[in-house]
């Protein structure tokens, strides 16, 4: 067998070469933009304890001269971009990431300068924020990994957001709250699956039907019950659970080990459903049936119970990812809650190629593009305008456009399960 | 087989030859179904929306958890509920039938209008819902007959109105006959240039609309909130989130006076229905739409442009969407305000399907949805939040979308295979 070798095409080469101008481009704006408006002496404080003083070990504040840091930064991109131009790096979207995200940490510098910020409290509320996404990526890996595409994650979560609150506050138990919850995601995927797989439906017809129940009937019920008994409609948040040992980790610790239950699992279901997906029998079974069906059914396979396990369980990860909204963070329900983090969740599931610690990365992206907009007002006089509606709302609308420059392919084509969104006829 | 004269089997070829033509034509098999279904799909979605209304009833409720010794109380409550929901439904959208006798009579009789004018007015309001509902179905439907599922029109809608009264209020000293066209294209062109991103990027890249449609929805809520609240773009001077008001000339007439709202928008929008139906059906550029939504394979292979059908089907679609919000500008509102289409995007969805795709079944669905919209401002005024609406549109989508389950709940009989409409594809392309 003689090996091809792949011609080294025009396309690929412009790409390397318009890559490398794009890294250069971003050295240039980090030097240009942050580092005259700085003052020589000024220094940057950022604080890494957070949490109760004495819970954590303390360590000292990470103090940086802001214009030195902001030149080696832009020193470092421009070095990078050069490599690109002459040698060329092999994962040009790693060293894309890495570029970007130096110019975060140059505008993080600068804007901090002669002032301190909790760098700390700013990683853990990225976490925070990017827990929901995150839950809606897992979702939709479920459900997609055997092929049927789940667009009713956003109606799933609020729904689940809605009955935690209702049956935390009737029970004055959040536990039997987010049970319910899960419940609820079931039982909507569960409806999602009859339409999809029994039925027949067009998926994602049978989604925005999904979508639009949940949107009509939360709004209905909290207009017509909640509003008039506002003790159905408070039920509290879970507390933050500090795990021995591991919480007092500087920096870590905190971010990973002192939070709620609805974090601690979905970290936990990040990791279990890449082991179930890819070092499992279940996991392979599932991907044969969503990337050819009729091949798995000759083996055997029951391809109609498989996907309808699958889309049950996505759908009771769905449901989880609601409760970060009430019992996570509100304490209480209001209309439309979700503002459309469920479809943000399947952007991170498309931009993490659908892996479970892909979709996870890219929820955190998603998250810490949500909890910068949140911190930058802290920071507020260092950076012109963040006071004025302007730039406020064009922040606002940052993740929004973040999703659909990722779904435009910036960082190449991903590729969906081969059968995704089409029905099996049993032959 | 050769039998009988050859008279005979001409007028047997002949007879075969018209069965199929009017099967073909009205699809005699297919037009039961086409009417039963629809018609069964709105019947269950409102008996699952009047459970929930009786459900959320805290009377109802109570006459139940007392089931066992008042079963008649019950029942009764139950019927009252329901009954008076539904009949505030209808006389929020249609009107008491006696008093409009009764104006129709004093209108004869004396010929004064003024109580005829009140008693049409639930008649009225629902006609005026029912402009946005045409244009924005049409929106929906095209993209479905290109495949493209365009979740966006209620962002259109809402750039379409932004940049229509930005022509109401800001382009001054001319006539209205130039004012208020030039409102009107202007608000098309933004719905169009707006959608027609999402084309692009569907037919460039492969990302899919739905997605980004759905980010687009969230673009224009928050751009609209940016322009609304500063005054030095688009709001007033006072800090209320709201545009200035358009002057007169460029209003739509509104043509049965005084508190009828009933505007020439209505006939504009059967204009766009009609011109719809011939695009899609009488030219070239809309067979290679329908060809591309049918089956995009044979499209390509016959030498079509997929790309440049994406691009133009939802530029065209989004074009529709924002003639929805200029005419809601022009002829109701005048200004834009926070909440400015409360949901006619998203409620052209199910509007689209529940037509088929077709734009005198778009007509025909538009009444209904605004009929049931004008009905619900009423039933809201009984305590039954409008959200209902929603409710009821996803059951009958789902209905609609899967017919099969009609024919199951209902044990109704499969006629015919009706070759359904394909509406999506993943996340390929």
């Amino acid at each position: 067998m003689t090996v091809a070798i792949r011609p080294i095409s025009r396309a690929l080469f412009q790409r390397e070469r318009a890559m490398g101008l794009l890294f250069a481009l971003l050295g240039l704006a980090i030097i240009a933009l942050f580092g005259p408006s700085a003052g020589p002496e000024q220094e940057a404080t950022f604080v890494l304890n957070f949490g109760q003083a004495g819970k954590t070990t303390p360590i000292p504040d990470l103090v940086l001269p802001v214009q030195e840091a902001i030149y080696l930064l832009g020193l470092l991109a421009l070095f990078l971009a050069g490599f690109q131009l002459v040698r060329g790096f092999k994962a040009t979207n790693l060293i894309l990431g890495a570029i970007i995200f130096l110019s975060i940490l140059a505008f993080l510098i600068w804007a901090t300068r002669g002032k301190s910020f909790n760098l700390t409290g700013m990683l853990g509320h990225m976490l925070l924020r990017g827990a929901p996404i995150a839950l809606g990526a897992l979702s939709g890996i479920w459900c997609e990994r055997s092929a049927v595409i789940n667009i009713a994650i956003e109606g799933m979560m609020l729904s689940g957001a809605f009955t935690s609150v209702v049956v935390a506050s009737i029970t004055r138990n959040l536990y039997l709250g987010l049970l319910a919850a899960v419940l609820t995601g079931g039982v909507l995927a569960a409806w999602l699956a009859v339409l999809a797989i029994r039925f027949k439906v067009d998926q994602i017809v049978a989604g925005v039907v999904i979508n639009i129940f949940a949107a009509g009937a939360t709004s209905f019920l909290t207009a017509r019950v909640l509003v008039e008994n506002p003790a159905l409609n408070d039920s509290g948040t879970f507390r933050p659970i500090a795990i021995p040992l591991l919480s007092r980790i500087p920096v870590i610790g905190p971010i990973f080990f002192e939070t709620n239950i609805i974090i601690y699992s979905m970290l936990f279901l990040v990791v279990v459903t890449h082991i179930i997906l890819f070092y499992t029998r279940w996991g392979l079974r599932s991907r044969a049936v969503g990337e050819h069906p009729l091949a798995a059914d000759t083996l055997g396979i029951n391809v109609f119970r498989t996907r309808y396990i699958n889309v049950i369980i996505g759908g009771m990860i769905a449901g989880l990812g609601g409760t970060y909204f009430t019992l996570g963070s509100a304490g209480r329900f209001d209309e439309l809650m979700t503002a459309g983090k469920g479809f943000i969740g399947l952007a991170a599931m498309i931009f993490g190629k659908w892996n479970p610690f892909g979709g996870f990365a890219s929820s955190l992206i998603f998250g810490f593009a949500d909890s910068l907009q949140v911190k930058l007002g802290i920071l507020g006089g260092n950076i012109p305008y963040t006071t004025e509606p302007l730039p406020s709302e064009i922040l606002l609308m940052a993740p929004y456009l973040a999703t659909m420059i990722v779904l435009a392919g910036v960082v190449g084509r991903a590729i969906p399960p081969a059968a995704d969104g089409k029905p099996y006829e049993k032959q | 087989m050769s039998e009988g004269q050859p008279g005979k089997r001409l007028r047997r070829i002949l007879d075969q030859s018209q069965q199929v033509a009017k099967e073909t034509v009205l699809g005699i098999g297919g037009l039961r179904e086409a009417l039963l279904v629809p018609f069964l799909a709105i019947l269950t979605a409102l008996i699952i929306s009047g459970l929930f209304i009786v459900i959320s009833d805290p009377v109802v409720v109570s006459a139940y958890a007392n089931f066992l010794q008042n079963p008649g109380y019950a029942f009764s409550v139950t019927w009252t509920t329901i009954s008076s929901a539904y009949g505030a439904l209808f006389r929020g959208s249609i009107g008491d039938p006696r008093e409009i006798y009764r104006a129709l009579v004093t209108f004869l009789q004396a010929g004064d209008a003024a109580p005829l004018r009140l008693a049409l007015y639930p008649i009225s309001e629902s006609l005026t819902t029912s402009v946005p509902y045409i244009f924005a179905g049409l929106a929906v439907a095209l993209g479905f007959r290109c495949g493209l599922f365009n979740i966006g029109a209620e962002g259109q809608i809402l750039i379409g109105g932004l940049a229509s009264v930005w022509v109401g209020y800001n382009i001054t000293g001319f006539p209205w006959f130039i004012h208020l066209p030039l409102a009107l294209v202007v608000g098309a062109l933004a719905g169009a240039l707006w959608s027609a991103i999402a084309g692009y990027l569907k037919a460039r890249t492969g990302a899919h609309e739905v997605i980004n449609t759905i980010m687009m929805n969230y673009l224009a809520f928050r751009l609209s909130d940016l322009l609304l609240t500063d005054p030095r773009l688009m709001g007033r001077p006072t800090g209320t989130p709201m545009t200035p008001q358009i002057l007169p000339t460029a209003y739509l007439p509104r043509l049965l006076g005084s508190p009828l709202r009933f505007h020439a928008g209505f006939f504009m929008a059967l204009g766009a229905a009609a011109l719809v139906y011939w695009f899609l059906w009488k030219t070239t550029l809309g067979f290679e739409i329908r060809t591309v939504g049918a089956n995009p394979d044979a499209a390509r292979y016959a030498g079509m442009n997929i790309a440049r059908n994406f691009v133009l089907a939802m530029g065209l679609s989004g074009t529709l969407a924002g003639l929805a919000g200029a005419n809601e500008v022009l002829g109701i509102t005048h200004f834009v305000g926070g909440g400015f289409s409360p949901g006619y995007g998203f409620d052209s969805i199910a509007l689209a399907l529940l037509g088929k795709s077709h734009p005198l079944g778009v007509v025909l669905a538009a009444f209904l949805f605004g009929t049931l919209r004008a009905g619900a401002s009423k039933m809201q005024l009984m305590g039954i939040p409008i959200d209902i609406i929603q409710i009821l549109q996803a059951m009958i989508i789902m209905f609609i979308a899967a017919p099969a389950l009609v024919r199951l709940i209902y044990r109704l009989k499969v006629e015919r295979e009706v070759t359904e409409v394909v509406f999506t594809r993943g996340w390929g392309g």
